[in-house]
């Protein structure tokens, strides 16, 4: 199971009740954008409330739809992946790859494919990525 | 283009009438909002707090289920149970421990220890009943998920205890207290989340940094078991001999530094020269992560019975106690090891010999002691 796939419990599931409120109002929002195009030619007035009341239903109606997506990626948490050393303490032939389960730092591994010499696990570790970190000036 | 020409005449009539005759509407609207704010400004402001701890709530639950299912998968896939392990799993989330009883603190460190032995016991033995193909190493690691998943399972039941509690009696201080620690305590809950997967899987987490430097000291060297869960390794350092502990591993497992120290000082009659403890320590804001930082005292944390040991066993005999530090945050301490946390290590293996270059001389003994978690460090 992978930590940082999409979340699947019940915490994460969006309620199908707002789902429907969000599309209901987005049908009539394109309904009332829609009238307000035809309404244009007969009285203005109309037509400019309709076109507020449309875009304004527009764009409560996507903001609300982001939101749900929103929740529901912050309820994703990243692990990065995690990476294992393995070197040969004789050449200093050294090989990185993904972690497996069952490594630990010092396990001997398999013949050194330069030396044919035992090779070690030597490191174990995650590479993180700072993501927009605002350098301080103390 | 109608568009534009229905815009513009709205703008115009909008234009020529800012209020006109439905004034007296935006005059009660503003009204209302002074009176409402006046009165109902806490109420609002504690409505506010609410959903923000509530949007917290609904992560907390998401991390104890991720918490409670990669437990169930890890026991099933490693332990290989005749029966579902979920209603022991379950029944462990909600364990707990009642600490001893302060009013005479005389021999408290005796009664905690004994009081977390069995609680250790009590663990190995579940464990045990529920992964029986598990091997040691499994067993050490099935042990800290099983406590992580508990932990984080505590968490979600403390905030929505408040949470509950602040909706019920529509008090702002009882949900106040808790909103103001809510981001700390996501952060603690975050790291847990992390770690889940680092103790299912046995990888190395930020707090075994000690015990990576021990084991990279001692790696070649003949390792006898010192109690308890710990091992040894005398090595020669600059010309002394450095007794190296560690906690054994790869397993999940910190042993007992305490009764190791104990026990070395014991076997040489106290004649020690220096100890050198190396640990991680939690880094201030603005602080690099993997800093390697240097003092004098016990530098282990825990619940404490194992610092009073060692600074029992050293005022014995008055040596005294060096520790070097290797700085990272609270999520690095359990999470997987971060390559800062373990080119650190390098760093903090010549502030050890530094140490021992400047306090000791040539063919005293010392004792040099790397704590933490030796999950996924061997020696």
């Amino acid at each position: 199971m992978k930590m940082s796939q999409a979340p699947t419990n019940t915490t994460t599931r969006v309620s199908s009740f707002v789902l429907m409120i969000i599309f209901i109002v987005l049908a009539l929002s394109l309904t009332a954008l829609i009238l307000a195009v035809s309404a244009s030619y007969q009285n203005q007035v109309v037509a400019g409330y309709l076109l507020l009341m449309g875009f304004l239903g527009v764009a409560l109606s996507a903001y609300f739809l982001f939101q749900t997506r929103r929740r529901i990626l912050s309820l994703r948490i990243e692990v990065p992946p995690v990476t294992t050393t393995v070197e040969c303490k004789k050449c200093g032939f050294k090989s990185v790859r993904e972690f497996q389960r069952g490594d630990y730092v010092f396990k001997d591994m398999g013949a050194c494919q330069k030396c044919n010499e035992k090779m070690l696990i030597t490191a174990i570790y995650r590479e993180v990525k700072e993501r927009g970190k605002e350098k301080s000036r103390f | 283009m109608n568009v534009l020409a229905v815009m513009a005449t709205l703008q115009n009539q909008i234009a020529q009438e800012p209020l006109g005759e439905y004034s007296w509407i935006l005059t009660i609207v503003f009204y209302a909002f002074f009176f409402v704010f006046m009165f109902y400004g806490q109420r609002i402001q504690m409505y506010v707090m609410i959903r923000e701890v509530e949007g917290s709530l609904y992560k907390l639950k998401y991390m104890k289920d991720e918490g409670r299912k990669i437990t169930i998968e890890t026991i099933k896939e490693v332990g290989k149970p005749q029966t579902d392990p979920t209603a022991r799993v379950d029944r462990f989330l909600d364990y707990f421990i009642i600490p001893p009883q302060s009013m005479d603190p005389a021999g408290i460190v005796w009664k905690l220890e004994h009081i977390l032995d069995v609680r250790d016991v009590r663990l190995k033995d579940e464990v045990k009943l529920m992964a029986p193909s598990a091997d040691e190493t499994q067993t050490n690691n099935l042990e800290n998920t099983l406590e992580v998943a508990s932990e984080l399972n505590y968490i979600y039941k403390m905030i929505r205890h408040f949470y509950l509690l602040g909706k019920k009696t529509l008090s702002l201080y009882v949900i106040m207290q808790i909103q103001m620690i809510l981001p700390l305590i996501m952060r603690e809950a975050e790291a847990y989340t992390t770690a889940l997967k680092a103790f299912a899987y046995g990888q190395p987490i930020g707090d075994g940094a000690g015990a990576l430097v021990a084991a990279r000291l001692m790696h070649g060297y003949e390792i006898r078991k010192v109690p308890k869960d710990n091992v040894v390794a005398s090595v020669p350092i600059e010309g002394r001999a450095a007794f190296v502990i560690k906690a054994e591993g790869p397993g999940g497992n910190v042993g007992k530094p305490g009764d190791a120290v104990k026990t070395i000082v014991e076997e040489n009659e106290g004649k020690i020269a220096t100890i050198i403890m190396i640990d991680a320590l939690m880094k201030l804001e603005g602080e690099e992560v993997g800093e390697v930082a240097e003092g004098v005292g016990a530098a282990i944390g825990g619940p404490g019975v194992d610092q009073f040991k060692i600074e029992d066993s050293i005022l014995k005999y008055r040596i005294p106690v060096n520790a070097v530090a290797i700085k990272q945050d609270i999520g690095d301490n359990v999470s997987p090891m971060r390559k800062e946390i373990s080119e650190a290590v390098d760093k903090a293996i010549e502030r050890v010999k530094q140490v021992i270059l400047e306090k000791t001389k040539e063919g005293d003994k010392v004792i040099v002691v790397g704590v933490g978690n030796s999950i996924g460090i061997g020696q």
